[in-house]
Formats: C-alpha cells, sequence, structure tokens
C-alpha cells in the first residue's frame, strides 16, 4: 500500500483538487480512495490501469464530497454560474501573458470541463480510459473534450486573447 | 481534399478535428495516429488548430503541477484508518501458502542449499527403489508354459493300461487376454468342458466330459482345443 500510495498520491491529489478546489479537502478525498483501494484490493481485476481505476475512485469521491457542501454542481448551469475566486482572466490578459491567462481560463472551465482537459492533458487516458473513468460513451468524450476547448477559447477571447482558432 | 477543420465554430467539429487533443497527449492507437497525422500534413488549418491544443496541453500540464502535493497529514490519516480496519481474515489456501513462503523465506541461504541437497539425494534413492521394484516386476511380466509334474492331481489315481485312460481327459487352458466370458462360456459348452480347478500361473484346468478317452483320441481333442482362437495354450495333463 506504501508503495502504491508513493507512486499515485500526487496524481490523485492532483485531479482530486481541480475537481473539489480544495487542498483540505482534496487531501482528505485521497485518504478516503486509498482505504477504499485497500478495502477493495481483490476486485481490481486488472483490465484497466491502475491510474484509470484510481482516478474513477477519486472522481467519485470528489463528486460526493461535492454534493456533501451543496455549493457546486456538475450540470452545466450550475457549472457556468460558478463564480471563480481568482482574478479576473480579462485581468490576467492585461499583463501579456497568454500562458498565464490560458491557465486561469482552464480554472474557470465547468468541473466537466476541468476533468475531461485534465484526464486528457496531464493524466494522458486515452478516449477509452476517459470513457471508463467518466462513465460516459467514448464519443461523449470527444466531443465533451471538444466543447471545453470552446468554452476555453471563448473565454480568452474575452479577455482579450486570439490564438488563432476558431 | 475536404477540409478537416470546421471553419465556423457553430458547424459539428470533423472526426479527425475530435480526435487532435487526443494526438497531441500521445494516446491514439497506430491507425488514428496515421489518420490524424495525414490530415496535418494536407490541412493547414487544421495545423493551426493543432499549434493551439499543443499550447493547452502544455499549459494543462503546467496548471497541475503547480498544484503542489497533499502534505503529510493526508498520508497518516490514511494508515491509521488502515490500522483501526479490523483485521481481514484471509482464505485457507492463501494463509497456507503465505505460511509456507515465511518458511522458506526464514531459512538461511546455507540451510536452505543444504535442504535442497538432501531433497536430490532423497529423490535419487526414492527413483532407484521404485527402478527396482519395476525391474522385479517385470520378470514376472510374462509366463512360460511350463509344468509341473510334480503338481498333485486332484483326481483319482489311475494306472496307464496301455491305449487307453481310465478318467476323462483333462488339461491346463490359457485363454487369449481378450477372450470374452461368453466366448469362454461357449467353447466349454462345445467341448463339454468344465473348469476343476481355478487360475493357477493364469491357467485353468479343464476336464472334458465324463467317460474316459484313448490317449490318442484325448491328444487329438487337446490339439483342437488349442487351435481355437481364443486359446492361447492347452497342454494335456493327468
Amino acid at each position: 500500500m506504501q508503495v502504491l500510495y508513493g507512486r499515485h498520491h500526487v496524481r490523485v491529489f492532483r485531479f482530486g483538487l481541480r475537481l473539489v478546489r480544495d487542498e483540505q479537502v482534496a487531501e482528505d478525498l485521497i485518504s478516503e480512495v486509498f482505504l477504499d483501494v485497500w478495502r477493495q484490493a481483490g476486485k481490481f481485476e486488472g483490465r484497466s490501469a491502475v491510474t484509470t481505476w484510481l482516478l474513477a475512485i477519486t472522481r467519485f469521491k470528489a463528486l460526493s464530497a461535492l454534493r456533501r457542501r451543496k455549493d457546486v454542481g456538475l450540470d452545466d448551469e450550475t457549472a457556468n454560474a460558478i463564480e471563480d475566486t481568482s482574478d479576473d482572466p480579462e485581468v490576467v490578459a492585461q499583463k501579456k501573458d497568454t500562458s498565464e491567462a490560458l491557465r486561469k481560463c482552464m480554472t474557470a472551465l465547468s468541473p466537466e470541463h476541468r476533468e475531461i482537459v485534465d484526464l486528457v492533458y496531464y493524466h494522458e487516458k486515452s478516449v477509452e480510459e476517459v470513457a471508463e473513468i467518466v462513465g460516459i460513451p467514448e464519443n461523449t468524450v470527444k466531443t465533451r473534450l471538444f466543447y471545453a476547448r470552446k468554452k476555453l477559447a471563448e473565454l480568452l477571447k474575452a479577455a482579450g486573447i486570439e490564438r488563432g482558432w476558431p | 481534399m475536404m477540409a478537416a477543420s470546421k471553419k465556423m465554430l457553430d458547424q459539428e467539429p470533423s472526426e479527425i478535428e475530435l480526435l487532435l487533443p487526443f494526438h497531441a497527449a500521445g494516446t491514439l492507437n497506430a491507425r488514428d495516429t496515421r489518420r490524424v497525422d495525414e490530415a496535418l500534413a494536407s490541412d493547414p488549418a487544421l495545423a493551426r488548430q493543432y499549434a493551439v491544443i499543443r499550447e493547452e496541453y502544455a499549459e494543462t500540464i503546467h496548471l497541475n503541477e503547480s498544484l503542489g502535493a497533499p502534505s503529510a497529514r493526508a498520508m497518516a490519516k490514511l494508515f491509521a484508518a488502515i490500522d483501526a480496519e479490523p483485521v481481514r481474515k484471509l482464505s485457507v489456501s492463501v494463509n497456507l501458502s503465505a505460511r509456507v513462503s515465511a518458511f522458506f523465506a526464514s531459512l538461511s541461504p546455507r540451510t536452505l542449499a543444504w535442504s535442497a541437497t538432501l531433497g536430490a539425494v532423497a529423490l535419487l534413492l526414492q527413483a532407484g527403489l521404485i527402478g527396482a521394484v519395476l525391474v522385479k516386476n517385470q520378470n514376472a511380466s510374462f509366463q512360460t508354459a511350463s509344468l509341473s509334474l510334480n503338481e498333485p492331481s486332484s483326481g483319482p489315481i489311475t494306472r496307464d493300461l496301455g491305449s487307453s485312460i481310465a478318467t476323462p481327459p483333462r488339461a491346463l487352458v490359457r485363454f487369449a487376454p481378450d477372450a470374452r466370458i461368453a466366448d469362454i462360456t461357449a467353447l466349454l459348452n462345445t467341448y463339454q468342458a468344465s473348469i476343476v480347478d481355478g487360475v493357477k500361473d493364469g491357467m485353468f484346468r479343464l476336464q472334458f466330459g465324463n467317460k474316459a478317452m484313448s490317449k490318442d483320441e484325448a491328444a487329438s481333442l487337446v490339439n483342437r482345443l488349442a487351435s481355437e482362437k481364443i486359446v492361447s495354450l492347452a497342454v494335456a495333463t493327468p
């Protein structure tokens, strides 16, 4: 368990933190995730990568934590209504730092969009693995990521940054 | 070639466009990777979009890496929770294998080497014993049609008075290994024979009829019997 924890806890923490946006909750989350893994180790069938299994559990735990907090929902309306507590993307864009603006806009994405962007880009999960983690069809994985990118482009455009796409 | 990218975001994205982020992350299979490569080579608009995706990819990694790592509190909490969990009962087989593993793990390399040597010697001795038993049994796996003249006869003691014998003829018979009971019964009926003595060295003692026969008649009968398909050996006997 120590080896498994040592190898994957940072990845689990970061994925959880991006979903729940609270370090304390994210830390509690990883304890819950690895405790579940310890309890259910016999159920792991090895059909998917360990990280896929861990991220799926993390996602489930994060959504449960969000529901408990009742301050963040996962539907688009609620997600779009989330007020980002960080700097306004426009303020960041004024610094003429596209990269930083991009990162800020990424944090402003809805939880649904954030998780798909993170899973594909940071956790380098394939279409099939994302479908397994999120529990959606593979085609939905592809279209959801496309619309997450579209939303990101809109946020950047609103911040005065044009990237040549769309 | 039709452009793979869409000029307007309001339009449905093409299949290749949908695959671009996965191509950037290197998670596409070989076939899709080749398709995207070919489309990128022939569609400048798609290549521009791909450049934007590469930027998103790099910044997502940057963003996530900047999140840091959890404190030691998370790990302490986890292992405290694991310690508080009730002890799980392992299955008997797992327990047994674990105990066997633990036993061998507890032996020093020297002890383990000596044990292995003793085990090998024991195996050789066992093989020798088995071989000796097999060789011994092999001598008894075939039998010759010898007949002991000293064998006591269950019939009455008679004296040969010339060309005839006073008692019904008898013969020691060995049936073929594949002879069936039905065949043997039929043969006994045909020859009006009965088994007067049980199996001895794989042979039966048969008596033919109730009347005495001349020596020639008895010899002829035994010869005829010996030529039967299910009889492998027939020898006249007192």
